[in-house]
């Protein structure tokens, strides 16, 4: 048990801190919005020269072209999230649609796709839930049919984030309907400025289009756009499923909320007592910062098996279910602590922290059914971590 | 960085776990649960056997210095087999004697057995409570801990001191709790002469919580798998149940409750053991935090096992009793928040 870093990291670590200190006047600030904003690319082009966002990727792609280090990786998310300095682009298609061209891409789709992605001059989106299928996803019916060198693409698509802003799209579609449901699926790219793509953004609860819906009438797209071979998209799109799993679930992410929590309770009062001075509600922020701990403890387990080539086991299948239960949990309480306050939501004078709490304690329970209900988790858990059987098919009627 | 287990530390694992799976057998355990002295003194002497009483003893008092890590792992042991055992008292002892090597040599040797006499600390009821007068102690304590077999009471005064006096001096008289397999009794001093006396600071109290918080995640650790084994074996509507949905999910929700637990009980001890301003706190999160999954993982796995689970026939009670006890041991888990809150500087 040793949770120190030896002299190599903690120098690392040194000069991590030193490069964002010395050039934190180039982050971009609250003011700098939107997708391909001049200096949030300008940001995003710095933090990659200095090895601090697309570090692995190589160099002939644009990248830094570093060996992957577990610890280094760490080191950098520690140092962004202690300075809450902003950190690098983290869109679909860099922590999904990347890794799974640098496993399964082409020569050529890596050359055309890899660089204006992780410097966010090509923003992504991703075609995989349906209407239809939810957790069920290999349900999905929206179909491509063969037109010489081309697919011919009908059916939509939902939860599609920046589907609006996006310059392409990696979908799964259905090339083979004869074929048993996995078998039959293909995972292509496309650009979203293809003749018959409608884009109807989708309202969600927190009173913000997070998601959209996509509809394909006729979508005429050239076979180039497959990744890997046609009918094997199944494998793919599992590729890039293990990536998105993984980023929910950040304990320096969700230690940061509970901070924010602390230092709420501690600024309120209501009846001229600080609301961390009562007992009811200090009982609750005290239950919940043993879960944050333990989650934090668990991922320096989790580190710990990567770092030995060991399987996490459990440890890291529960990650997804329990931080997003948690991260919704601390909003809640958080709610709770500023009582009839902890309603208002739109702008005024006596909201507290820009109605961040309430939009979190909204948006996190889309975190919880989004990447696999927590339902589905908890099948995951049973069957790969306590090797429980799995549901025996229905027979045929 | 490493966040695991040295080798040592799974070696002890393993072979206290084979010590306790021949020494420590559910029919061994009824039969202490049904007062047989006999079956419950094999128990005590293969533990002393293995040399336990001698593991949170300082080297340089003929003991082998283990640290609040390796002390949670063996707690953890018993609790997965709910062995009565007086290492928790021990433990504690070693600690609050630290600067003392004539009391830790007795330890070491298993020569000085002590008891645990503290409840009053943490709730005082029903007129309990010892004070310091003149230098003798008088008053009584309630749900003393290893008690049989013990040669000295480690008893806390009023304001908090812990004293060493001999067992002979104390009356006791047994006290029923649900946890049939382990002891606990009302001791009465009338004038007894500490042996000697040492104030237990944060961390020695954080020590021992967080062992009772090991001790459950053992039991609870148990308990799912019983409840994992059972769902994969009984036969319902033509199938095994652990194939249903439902059961599956109440598996899945007490792992994903435990397993973190278990990294908080690494990380609270092992802060512990490098004395990380963290450690105390962390400690009494965990012993609260335990506390709650135990309780969960404990009315769970029971109904897991549907109507058998609450016979006596599987004999599940018995770790459901041990986390039922372990949750008002030493405080309840209110308590140990509070604690916690208190050790960050939330509250005065």
């Amino acid at each position: 048990m040793k949770l120190t870093l030896d002299p190599e990291y903690e120098a690392f670590r040194a000069e991590v801190a030193e490069t964002l200190a010395k050039n934190v006047h180039l982050a971009p600030t609250a003011d700098d919005k939107g997708y391909k904003n001049p200096k949030r690319i300008a940001w995003q082009k710095f933090l990659i020269e200095n090895g601090l966002a697309a570090r692995t990727i190589p160099k002939e792609y644009g990248g830094y072209g570093a060996e992957p280090d577990i610890l280094k990786a760490r080191i950098i998310a520690e140092e962004f999230a202690r300075t809450r300095i902003p950190g690098p682009m983290a869109g679909q298609g860099i922590s999904m649609f990347v890794p799974t061209l640098l496993e399964l891409g082409t020569e050529a789709q890596k050359q055309a796709y890899i660089r204006p992605t992780i410097q966010g001059e090509m923003i992504w989106c991703q075609g995989y839930s349906e209407p239809g299928a939810g957790s069920d996803l290999a349900a999905l019916r929206t179909s491509a049919v063969e037109d010489g060198d081309h697919y011919v693409i009908n059916g939509s698509k939902i939860w599609t984030s920046t589907a609006k802003q996006a310059d392409m799209i990696f979908c799964l579609v259905r090339t083979d309907p004869a074929a048993k449901k996995h078998e039959g699926i293909t995972y292509i790219t496309f650009p979203m400025s293809t003749p018959g793509i409608e884009v109807r953004p989708l309202v969600d609860m927190t009173g913000t289009a997070n998601f959209n819906e996509v509809f394909f009438t006729d979508v005429r797209v050239p076979k180039s756009g497959v990744i890997f071979a046609p009918n094997k998209g199944w494998q793919v799109a599992n590729a890039t499923l293990t990536h998105e799993r993984g980023m929910l679930g950040d304990p320096n992410a969700t230690k940061a909320r509970l901070v924010e929590l602390i230092a709420l309770m501690q600024a309120e009062t209501m009846n001229g007592e600080r609301l961390i001075d009562n007992p009811l509600l200090r009982d609750r922020l005290m239950k919940l910062q043993a879960e944050v701990y333990a989650m934090q403890a668990n991922g320096l387990r989790i580190t710990t098996s990567r770092l030995q080539g060991q399987p996490a086991g459990l440890a890291g299948l529960v990650v997804k279910l329990q931080g997003c239960d948690l991260n919704h949990e601390i909003a809640r309480l958080a709610i709770d602590a500023l009582g009839d306050l902890g309603i208002l939501y739109e702008e005024g004078e006596h909201l507290r922290a820009n109605g961040s709490w309430q939009w979190r304690y909204m948006y996190d329970l889309g975190l919880i059914i989004g990447g696999g209900t927590a339902q589905i988790q908890k099948n995951i858990i049973a069957e790969r971590g306590l090797e429980m059987p799995r549901e025996p098919k229905l027979a045929k009627a | 960085m490493e966040f695991a287990l040295s080798e040592d530390q799974r070696m002890l694992q393993d072979s206290l776990k084979g010590v306790l799976g021949d020494a420590a057998s559910l029919d061994r355990m009824r039969k202490i649960a049904a007062d047989d002295v006999g079956e419950g003194s094999a128990l005590d002497e293969a533990l002393a056997g293995f040399g336990l009483s001698a593991l949170p003893v300082p080297e340089s008092a003929g003991g082998l210095g283990l640290g609040a890590l390796d002390a949670c792992l063996v707690q953890e042991a018993l609790g997965y087999n709910v062995a009565p055992s007086r290492f928790l008292a021990t433990a504690v002892a070693a600690r609050v004697f630290a600067g003392k090597p004539e009391i830790l040599g007795g330890l070491a040797s298993g020569d000085v057995k002590f008891a645990l006499a503290v409840t009053e600390l943490f709730s005082r009821r029903d007129g309990a409570g010892v004070e310091l007068k003149g230098g003798k102690l008088s008053g009584k304590s309630l749900l003393a801990q290893s008690v049989d077999g013990a040669t000295h009471l480690l008893v806390a005064d009023a304001a908090g001191t812990l004293h060493s006096v001999e067992a002979a001096a104390a009356g006791v008289t047994v006290m029923r709790t649900i946890d049939r397999t382990r002891s606990f009794h009302e001791v009465t001093l009338d004038g007894a002469t500490p042996l000697a006396s040492a104030t237990p600071d944060a961390e020695t109290m954080a020590f021992a919580r967080l062992l009772v918080a090991a001790d459950t995640l053992g039991a609870a650790q148990a308990m799912i798998d019983k409840a994992v084994a059972y769902a994969k074996e009984r036969q319902q509507f033509g199938r095994v149940i652990g194939s249903f949905q439902a059961v599956k999910h109440m598996c899945a929700e007490m792992a994903a409750k435990l397993e973190p637990s278990r990294a908080l009980i690494w990380h609270a001890a092992h802060a512990l053991d490098i004395g990380d301003s963290e450690g105390p706190f962390m400690a009494n999160l965990a012993k609260a935090h335990l506390a709650e999954v135990g309780t969960f993982v404990a009315r769970t796995s029971t109904e897991v096992h549907g109507g058998m689970g609450f016979t006596d026939l599987v004999g599940l009670h018995y770790w459901y009793k041990r986390i039922g006890v372990n949750r008002q041991l030493l405080g309840s888990p209110e308590q140990a928040r509070q604690t916690a809150a208190q050790l960050q500087g939330l509250v005065v």
